[in-house]
């Protein structure tokens, strides 16, 4: 219910908004918690496993409970905490694991089964039969014990990632965030304050008390206002810093759209935020008492009925009982009764409390039981003089506070225990760079928490080289924090510690009796902060009873390890920016546009596209396409673009050298105005890349490398170049992306280039000769080079010219018979004859295997040689290049199958070999393979079996040369 | 992770490629256990180790790395074609 | 004048303008990457100082204007923007012709700082990448090149190949920020 004149709901706007289909009204500026809470709506949901009825816990993120669904479709939010959602018009909320409904729901006969789904209950039932596990358990399980459901459909929301920088980060903007940032700021860092709440303050929006004779929120206001007019501020709310990284970078999650009704533009933002320096400001949780039947709905933590009543002037109950075992749980009971609201006992479980009015102290009290199914409607306070029943509708409970250490355990550090305040504190230094101050830090004053804001910036100030301004310590509440540890209170029954995981203290126990004593142990085998909220409001009541239990102290026991994000982050949030055309660079050659015009479909090649054949009305077939194109070329002449080979312009005075260094053969011996063919090996022996490399001029060439591996390639060079050979003049660009380069191929290529060409090529222009070129008004590269057989150029142009020339080319090859080819052709062309891909060129080939060792020249050193001549690499019975020709009834070869001798079984001991590229060819009228096959050019003429079991094909081959069409070369010669 | 690039500055650990341990090529007739040690074996050290990492994304220096494994601290780096192996 | 039709990188794909920001493509008459040779860095700043005004710029930086500009490129390559290459230049460096190979887009407004930040990972907060700084890093999956050119311009150029992708990422981006409005 609402509390007249309580509460900062400003505008006081109302909103209205529906829960489980059922409309209600909120105002402006509340969360779905404390709506529902004002609306008197207890029930919420139902807990992962027994289906227990549950309320709201707490007032903020480590909210256990009330776990909700938003929305609904595609744009369906499952698992939305409603202490965090805030409500706007037309919000869509619903209740989850509950069927049929939230206030019915039929799986809370597992509550009943309760004896039997304790600690270790998955481990022990459903070991077998195996078969079980997956087909019945597992299914039943999942249905029963759950959150809320994913949609199943598409992501629809878009989410971005940015990245952001700063001299200070400070995480949480309560009264340490806001005072180190007030003086980060006056002194110029560049500051980046962050909280995860809507609005800035922290606990001075949930508190009465003053700061310098202003009411707290006020105070936050005025300290906002002053930062938010600085140039060197940037505030960020709703932004939850979720991660702890190497070198000051933090990870943190905004939530842009969550709040409003949903429109163009991003839901979350996932930042990378890089600091130089950090403070660490993140506040503390309230931690539950652990009594039977503590998760009924209406039971809270008493700092959270405070903010419920102070930030949005609801009281979620007309009776409260409060109980706690530290002053502050005091303060619950004195800000409910100055609002008016009845305050029917307050517990304390400590013998030396201090008094209070207004209300009955029961002084060594302890709740030692609640009931009410779907709301709390009593519970059993046990003192010195027995057992006594009390009527309340909320019970606001204490038994300490944690603070919020999760950051500073991202890199390893682990806290410390501190005896005082009975609660984990970082340890100093845990992250580089971040200071860590306030209630996170153990200070639980106001008074300290402003002080340690002012020192922990003066530190960050000191290491940035800036220097603080005076500044006077704001005049706050400097009241000590006295507790005396109460974890769980003795007595039958389930008394829950996580309850979003359904751990009660007696799990702990058994866990504990198994032998389960590490708390890591104990934390899987119990569940035990495992859920979405992992444990933020029980852990270290659930290791306290597990200290209990094994007979040592909390320090000994340890905690268990706090990793990111502290708090939930959705899937399309990390991957923001890669859905759809943002996963990956899309790559198009010049020649695109009309590639698809004529129908080509278009294949990726790494990042580019390039198409695999061009149809012709009739064909119903790719492959009627490609023995086309391949018939083209062998006769005609063909045209292909190849600008997505890698290519790398080197030059200088040690150019040459270089090259021979980088290639097994020599390229300081070739002309100016020829191109050779070079192999480059990995520097253990084995073949990393072929291609062409041409010489230009004295100190200038310029390497092609295969598409897949012009990358690789160039960072090959550079590594060569600057950590073996620094020594040498040369330097290296890549011009892939200058040229566009067309395969001209055929017997009538020569015809065509010289209906292009200024001057006619004439004899001059023998096969691997290179030069510059005159067309139509362009200055372009000519290269005589065949990856056909065929006599063949690859002409460049400059790229911006490479779509007009690829479309003039097309129509006078097509003048000439030919006409435009695609991949499956190219693929076709080149097995025909011999020649390589990364098909072959896989990673564990030599020079050998590809009858290639000639080419690593023993005149010089190069990259690879040493260990080329491994005796290994050189043995006979390697797997060799051979050609294949089938020889049976069945023509079916496919890439991937395995060689085998005619007789031998097709078993994996029996192998021979394995096939590596297949295609049918139009010229030999034959299937035609690439293989490696154990000693192959020693058995050519043998014939063998071709087994891919995959497929279930099994092919009698003929071993031939891989030279497959016109072995002596004179076409590409002629 | 962040490593500051000599050249460009501090830069984000996405802009590099990570190669490996940072030793010196052997000559051709160092003999085998040389070769083997420089492109097979590694030490695989708790404490500070020397990498050669690529600034693919950004100016195309090779680097020489040194970082603590266990700290994950990044002590420093120098360039490739003049660090000292 | 060539026979053969000329296409820029981004055709079809610009001018853009969303919100407070506007993307458009350049269109520079030539761009030379200049490699000093061994030891030459000296005379080659001198002779491109002569022929062209702009000095060899060190790393991070850029010397020049829209009409002669020439930016750090990496290690040991700038970029000569405008002019064709002098030919005093051949005896201290390599010369190597990127006309075609780039996309050269400016992005101009209020909102371009924001919208680099969703796509860049570095900074470029104008207190820290003034007027003529530049930054060889990555956008999105791409590696770019980043140039200051104005109060809120940038000159952003990746592989010409890319174009499409360079124009949808800093597109949705716009809309993004924009949507924030």
């Amino acid at each position: 219910m609402r509390v007249a004149g309580k509460g900062l709901l400003n505008t006081g706007r109302s909103v209205p908004f529906t829960f489980d289909g059922v409309r209600y009204d909120g105002i402006e500026g509340d969360t779905l918690a404390s709506a529902l809470l004002a609306n008197d709506v207890k029930l919420v949901g139902r807990s992962f496993k027994y289906h227990r009825p549950r309320g709201v816990l707490s007032a903020g993120s480590e909210e256990p409970n009330a776990l909700v669904t938003i929305g609904s479709g595609a744009q369906k939010d499952p698992n939305v905490r409603a202490t965090v959602q805030e409500i706007h018009a037309g919000l869509q909320a619903h209740s989850q694991n509950r069927w049929p409904s939230l206030a019915f729901d039929a799986m809370a006969i597992n509550n009943l089964a309760a004896p039997f789904l304790g600690a270790g209950f998955y481990y022990k039932t459903f070991m077998w039969p195996k078969a079980f596990w997956e087909k019945l358990y597992e299914p039943v399980i999942r249905r029963a014990a759950g959150l809320g459901g994913l949609s199943g459909e598409n992501c629809a929301d878009e989410y971005e990632r940015a990245f952001a920088f700063c001299d200070l980060l400070v995480i949480g903007a309560g009264p340490t965030g806001l005072m180190a940032a007030l003086i980060a700021a006056r002194a110029g860092a560049d500051v980046i304050l962050a909280d995860e709440d809507f609005r800035m303050g922290g606990r001075l929006l949930a508190e009465t008390y003053e700061i310098d004779g202003l009411q707290g929120h006020l105070w936050a206001e005025q300290a906002l206002t002053e930062l938010g007019a600085m140039d060197n501020v940037r505030l960020m709310t709703r932004t939850s810093v979720v991660g702890v990284y190497d070198q000051g970078t933090y990870a943190a999650l905004e939530r842009v759209g969550h709040h409003k009704p949903h429109k163009a533009g991003p839901l979350e933002c996932f930042w990378r935020i890089v600091a130089k320096r950090c403070v660490l400001a993140a506040g503390a949780i309230e931690r539950p008492v652990a009594f039977r039947n503590n998760d009924r709905p209406g039971i809270m933590t008493a700092g959270a009925v405070r903010a419920y009543l102070n930030r949005w002037g609801v009281s979620p109950g007309k009776a409260v009982t409060v109980f706690g075992n530290n002053d502050d749980a005091h303060r619950t009971a004195r800000d409910l009764l100055d609002a008016g609201v009845h305050v029917a006992a307050l517990i304390d479980s400590r013998h030396d409390a201090p008094n209070f009015d207004g209300a009955q102290l029961m002084r060594g009290g302890q709740v030692c039981n609640a009931s009410g199914a779907r709301g709390i409607d009593a519970i059993t306070v046990r003192t010195a003089s027995g057992e006594e029943r009390i009527r309340t509708d909320c019970l606001a409970m204490s038994g300490g506070w944690n603070p919020t250490v999760h950051l500073t355990c991202h890199m390893n550090g682990r806290p410390e225990w501190n005896r005082e305040i009975a609660a984990f504190v970082p340890k100093p230094g845990a992250v580089p760079g971040m200071v860590t101050a306030g209630a996170c830090n153990g200070a639980f004053s106001t008074a300290d928490c402003l002080q340690q804001g002012i020192d922990a910036a003066k530190i960050a100030l000191a290491e940035l080289g800036l220097t603080a301004p005076d500044t006077a310590l704001p005049d706050a509440d400097d009241a000590p924090y006295r507790i005396a540890p109460l974890w769980a209170v003795a007595g039958k029954g389930r008394a829950w510690l996580d309850f979003q995981n359904d751990v009660t203290v007696k799990d702990v126990k058994q866990a504990a009796t198994e032998n389960f004593r590490s708390v890591e142990h104990m934390k899987r085998y119990t569940t035990q902060g495992m859920a979405t909220d992992q444990g933020k409001s029980s852990n270290v009541g659930a290791l306290a009873v597990l200290a209990d239990a094994t007979g040592r102290g909390i320090p000994e026991t340890g905690t268990t390890t706090f990793r990111p994000p502290y708090s939930p982050v959705a899937i399309a949030a990390l991957g923001a920016g890669g859905q759809g055309d943002g996963f990956a660079p899309q790559r198009y050659t010049t020649s695109h546009k009309a590639s698809v015009e004529r129908g080509a479909p278009m294949v990726e090649v790494g990042l580019w596209y390039r198409p695999s054949f061009f149809p012709k009305p009739g064909e119903k077939t790719w492959r009627q396409s490609c023995d086309r194109e391949v018939g083209l070329v062998r006769e005609h002449v063909g045209v292909c673009d190849v600008s997505t080979l890698g290519k790398i312009d080197i030059q200088g005075p040690d150019a040459a050298a270089f090259l021979d260094f980088v290639y097994t053969n020599m390229f300081s011996t070739l002309k100016v105005g020829r191109v050779r063919y070079g192999l480059m090996l990995r520097e253990d022996g084995y073949v990393m890349d072929d291609g062409t490399t041409a010489r230009l001029g004295e100190t200038h060439f310029v390497m092609t490398t295969t598409t897949a591996a012009a990358g690789e390639v160039m960072r090959h060079l550079d590594f060569v170049h600057q950590t073996l050979c620094p020594e040498l003049d040369v330097s290296f660009i890549s011009v892939t992306e200058q040229w566009a380069q067309f395969a001209i191929a055929g017997p009538k290529s020569r015809d065509l280039l010289n209906g292009l060409l200024e001057a006619p090529l004439g004899e001059d222009w023998p096969f691997m000769a290179c030069g510059s070129v005159d067309l139509m008004g362009v200055q372009g590269r000519l290269f005589r080079i065949s990856f056909s057989g065929e006599h063949a150029y690859e002409l460049a142009v400059p790229a911006r010219y490479g779509a007009a020339l690829f479309r003039e080319l097309v129509a006078r090859a097509e003048a000439l018979g030919g006409g435009p080819y695609g991949m499956e052709a190219l693929n076709v062309l080149r097995i025909e004859k011999g020649l390589l891909t990364h098909a072959e060129l896989h990673g564990r080939i030599t020079a050998f295997d590809l009858g290639l060792g000639r080419m690593v020249s023993a005149k010089k050193d190069c990259i690879g040689q040493t260990l080329s001549n491994r005796p290994g690499l050189k043995d006979p019975e390697r797997e060799r290049l051979v050609g294949l020709k089938p020889v049976g009834a069945i023509k079916q070869l496919m890439p991937g199958a395995f060689l085998f001798d005619k007789d031998a079984e097709p078993v994996r001991v029996n192998g021979q070999g394995y096939l590596t590229s297949a295609c049918y060819s139009p010229t030999v009228g034959s299937t035609l393979a690439l293989a490696f096959l154990k000693n192959g050019p020693e058995r050519h003429g043998e014939v063998i079996k071709v087994v891919d079991h995959l497929r279930g094909l099994e092919t009698l081959c003929e071993v031939v040369d891989p030279v497959f069409f016109d072995p002596a070369g004179g076409r590409a010669r002629g | 992770m962040r490593l500051p690039c000599p050249i460009c500055g501090e830069r984000d650990r996405r802009e590099f490629y990570y190669k490996g341990a940072a030793l010196e090529r052997p000559a051709p007739d160092a003999g085998e256990a040389a070769w083997d040690d420089y492109v097979y074996l590694r030490e695989n050290p708790a404490g500070d180790t020397r990498e050669l990492w690529y600034h693919d994304g950004g100016c195309g220096a090779w680097l020489v790395v040194t970082r603590n494994t266990l700290t994950h601290a990044v002590i420093g780096a120098e360039l490739a074609s003049e660090a000292k192996a | 004048m060539a026979d053969l039709i000329a296409k820029l990188p981004c055709d079809g794909l610009l001018p853009l303008s969303i919100g407070k920001a506007t993307l458009v493509e350049v269109v520079p008459v030539a761009l030379t990457s200049v490699s000093p040779l061994k030891g030459a860095e000296k005379d080659l700043s001198k002779a491109m100082t002569k022929a062209h005004g702009v000095g060899f710029p060190g790393p991070n930086n850029s010397n020049g204007d829209d009409a002669v500009r020439a930016i750090w490129f990496g290690r040991a390559h700038a970029l000569l923007i405008g002019p064709a290459p002098d030919s005093a230049l051949v005896k201290h460096a390599a010369l190597t012709d990127q006309t075609d190979a780039w996309a050269v887009v400016c992005l101009d407004g209020d909102a371009a700082e924001s919208v680099l930040a969703r796509l860049a990972p570095v900074d470029l907060r104008h207190s820290v990448f003034g007027l003529g700084q530049t930054v060889r890093s990555q956008l999105g999956h791409m590696t770019a090149s980043i140039t200051r050119v104005g109060e809120n311009a940038f000159q952003i150029m990746v592989f010409r190949s890319m174009a499409k992708t360079l124009v949808h990422d800093l597109k949705t981006a716009m809309v993004a920020v924009d949507a924030r409005g």
